[in-house]
């Protein structure tokens, strides 16, 4: 392990905007993306509300120059991953570049169409909506157009997917095994997953209300977020500007139940610390922390008992962006490693919209306004998926 | 009553899949969580699952999942109170 | 770099677990579809623990403890699995549920199983095992990039113990859904391919015990390369591994019983490989993304018992086995490579 790991670009897309500059602005306007499902049928249409990405499949398809097969998952993966390639600068092809991406559902929006028709009859229902199905798929459509041949992978390990593609990507870098690393991860809205989350009954039927004492379960949304990784090297034959590294990082479980968190957020305290000990950063270091906030009630639980435990009365600047743009799930921690680095690039800090009282068992208040001209050297952010999956990054501003 | 504890522990063993129990293993005022037979919160879920689908009761706060599922007893209970008519 | 390995488990439609003579007579497919040879799991958790887990759990959660059990460990450091598909089963209920139902009354059960990772966190879950926890689901690499995580973290942190693994199931859907693509055996090809799954894990760490005999010293995957660039690739593979082609006593070669994608990976075999044994073993596995790990235990095995169960070899050279290489062509689109040595 040598060297270090540096953030040469940024691409994401979210509810509440289509590249990183316009999700600043919509930060700084604290223009929520949370409405009505607007792209697909489904019974809870007007009654849960979610962080869509406002691009429509078509127009996604038009502007990224791609068929109509191809998966929702997929296209707001190239629509992010351009981007981030393209504000890297950094010519892919001359390195050995690789791409890891993250997801949770892969092709399924194509699945569950290609269902209705199958669960009529067996040799019913069109057999391309099923062929990207997997969640490597989405990967290779990404890779395919960037034109990535080096390494491709995929991780899931549900809404935690992300900050370990990211994680990875650092790793292989360091062992000299890869020059350049795309890595974050994609996820769109399905039937699938609003009937799964809505089936673990926490949903919320307003807009989701993270760290506060009256919420009521979380929104979903969809997005894709990627960084660009390059090495010492790389960052200098390319001249890259950023001056964001990726810190540290950890992966742990709770290993307490298949879909709550610990009471004591053990798991997710273990990812914080653990990262932190890799940075060699004190836990006062952190400016900044983009919490998981999934506005669930126990998620912002367990996840505040254990900044509590970590902090004590003296906190950082925090907050759930999740307000913003719903639970992405396998994208959100790309999504979050964008705003990460936006806070570091931009030296601000993102509002925890809908916020009015703290949980009154750990009593955190986080950010309720956007703050610019702050001082952001260290940011961590959060990611716990089921399955117990906890994980923690650290960005920093050298 | 009696009858429907009696439909409720069928319904309970089937939609848990608690096959190792007979339904006469479940007392009528035996709890169903942790200390009793050590169901968890996906359990709780189910059963709200299974008064929807068995008697046409929608439960909308899962929070008031551990009052109802205490016992068959508190569930066959709240059954008599909700039924739809 | 080298990994050694302290244990394995391996559910796959072969007897190859318990104390019978594995793979003395193979188990041939019923039609074109291969199935796990299942143990009785209670004797790997209560009752209890069974109740809600779907096949490929009970699986994992199975094949996870015997790999355990044979290294001598109760918790491993991390839990890292590979499958391509995850936990179709569940996906399959949740998705048919939804749309019979029309969204109405759905159970949550099968949704919170359905996702990839459910299999490494119920193993995590069940033994309490709080460490690193990565499940890599990228097709045909789902496995590789497992053994590559686990290369690069024990590189940096030689003594822990991972449990390393890999899992794929069929389904009566996912089975009739693939047959219709036309890549397994039926009376409209001349196809050879069967259909097949497994689960595998194995218990890897960077420190060399005294009874180990079996390590793992390289991977890499190749992704869309042409034959030329698969060529390159493979001498580069062996020269970062500091050995030649002709160090190779045995080519675990995954050809699946498509003639014109098996062309291709003779070609390579032939062309590099010559003084080598060649074998095969998707006649054993079936053909899945992550067949590999079937490689993986089944070059393990031969290297411990230093005998070649002869219904594998296709070209034997009469070389003892020390080194054996697995060449995992999955499709023309995805080949994988993975070096064991004894050690």
């Amino acid at each position: 392990m040598k060297g270090s790991v540096h953030v040469a670009g940024i691409g994401v897309i979210s509810a509440i905007g289509s590249s990183a500059s316009a999700t600043l602005a919509a930060f700084r306007e604290q223009e929520s993306g949370i409405g009505h499902i607007t792209h697909f049928d489904s019974v809870h249409k007007n009654v849960l509300p979610v962080g869509e990405v406002k691009l429509p499949n078509e127009a996604l398809c038009d502007i990224l120059w791609q068929g109509a097969h191809v998966t929702r998952t997929a296209l707001l993966g190239i629509h992010a991953a351009r981007e981030a390639v393209k504000s890297s600068g950094v010519d892919v092809k001359r390195w050995r570049t690789g791409l890891i991406s993250a997801t949770t559902v892969g092709g399924m929006d194509k699945t569950e169409h290609f269902f209705i028709d199958y669960l009529n009859n067996p040799n019913a229902g069109k057999l391309r909506n099923v062929v990207n199905h997997e969640c490597g798929k989405s990967t290779e459509i990404i890779a395919d157009d960037l034109g990535v041949k080096g390494f491709i992978s995929t991780i899931n390990t549900a809404c935690s997917s992300s900050v370990n593609a990211i994680a990875l990507g650092s790793r292989l870098i360091k062992h000299g095994l890869l020059d350049v690393v795309i890595a974050g991860g994609s996820d769109a809205l399905s039937k699938f997953t609003l009937n799964g989350f809505n089936s673990l009954m926490i949903l919320d039927q307003q807009p989701c209300r993270p760290f506060d004492a009256s919420r009521s379960g979380l929104n979903l949304g969809e997005g894709a977020g990627f960084v660009v990784l390059v090495s010492d090297e790389v960052r200098q034959a390319e001249g890259v500007a950023s001056r964001v590294l990726v810190n540290g990082y950890a992966n742990t479980n709770d290993a307490y139940h298949q879909t709550a968190s610990s009471p004591e957020g053990r798991g997710s305290f273990g990812a914080m610390q653990k990262a932190l000990a890799m940075s060699g950063l004190l836990p006062q270091d952190i400016d900044y922390i983009n919490l998981h906030g999934t506005g669930t009630l126990n998620n912002d639980l367990s996840e505040g008992t254990a900044v509590a435990r970590l902090y004590g009365e003296k906190y950082p600047r925090m907050s759930s962006t999740k307000a913003f743009t719903g639970h992405t799930l396998g994208a959100s921690g790309g999504i979050e490693a964008v705003f990460s680095v936006l806070a570091l690039q931009h030296q601000c800090v993102f509002p925890n919209l809908r916020f009015e009282t703290p949980i009154p068992e750990v009593g955190l208040v986080p950010q309720r306004t956007f703050e610019e001209n702050v001082s952001v050297k260290h940011v961590m952010s959060n990611s716990f998926g089921f399955g117990g999956n906890c994980s923690s990054i650290i960005f920093s501003r050298n | 009553m009696e009858q429907l504890m009696a439909d409720l522990k069928k319904q309970i063993i089937e939609a848990l899949n608690l096959k190792h129990l007979k339904p006469e293993d479940i007392g009528d005022d035996q709890a169903l969580f942790v200390e009793g037979l050590g169901l968890d919160s996906i359990d709780a879920l189910e059963l709200i699952v299974l008064l929807q689908q068995h008697y046409n009761i929608k439960l909308a706060n899962p929070q008031d999942g551990p009052q109802i599922f205490k016992s068959v007893r508190t569930i066959a209970e709240y059954i008599q109170a909700n039924k739809p008519s | 770099m080298a990994i050694y390995l302290k244990g394995k488990g391996n559910i796959s439609p072969q007897q190859t677990w318990g104390d019978a003579s594995l793979l003395d007579q193979p188990k041939p497919a019923a039609g074109n579809r291969l199935a796990c040879v299942e143990p009785d799991y209670t004797q790997y958790m209560d009752v209890r623990q069974l109740r809600r887990m779907s096949r490929i759990l009970k699986m994992g959660v199975a094949a996870g403890s015997m790999a355990l059990k044979e290294a001598n460990i109760t918790v491993p450091d991390g839990i890292i699995t590979g499958t391509s598909y995850g936990c179709l089963e569940d996906t399959g209920i949740f998705l048919g549920k939804m749309i019979e139902n029309k969204e109405y009354a759905l159970n949550p059960t099968p949704f919170i199983q359905s996702t990839h990772n459910t299999i490494g966190s119920q193993i995590a879950l069940l033994l309490q095992c709080q460490g690193y926890n990565q499940t890599y689901t990228q097709g045909a690499f789902s496995f590789e990039h497992a053994l590559l995580d686990a290369l690069t973290l024990l590189a940096d942190e030689p003594n822990q113990a991972l449990l390393v693994g890999a899992a794929d199931e069929i389904t009566n859907t996912s089975h009739t859904v693939q047959q219709r693509f036309g890549i397994f055996k039926d009376e409209h090809n001349t196809l050879e391919t069967v259909n097949g799954e497994g689960v595998a894990y194995f218990v890897l760490s960077g420190e060399k015990g005294p009874s180990d005999v079996v390590a793992i010293t390289a991977v890499t995957t190749l992704y869309n390369a042409d034959e030329a660039t698969l060529s390159a690739g493979i001498v580069r593979f062996l020269k970062d591994a500091g050995i030649n082609a002709s160090d190779i006593d045995l080519l675990l070669l995954g050809t699946s019983g498509n003639a014109a994608h098996d062309a291709f990976a003779e070609t390579i075999a032939t062309t590099h490989f010559a003084n080598s044994t060649q074998a095969h073993f998707k006649h054993l596995s079936g053909e899945y993304p992550t067949a590999s790990a079937f490689a993986v235990w089944l070059a393990a095995r031969i290297l411990e018992t230093k005998a070649v169960p002869q219904n594998i070899v296709v070209k034997n050279s009469g070389r003892p086995v020390k080194r054996v290489l697995v060449y995992n062509p999955y499709f023309t689109k995805y080949h994988s490579l993975i070096l064991l040595e004894a050690c």
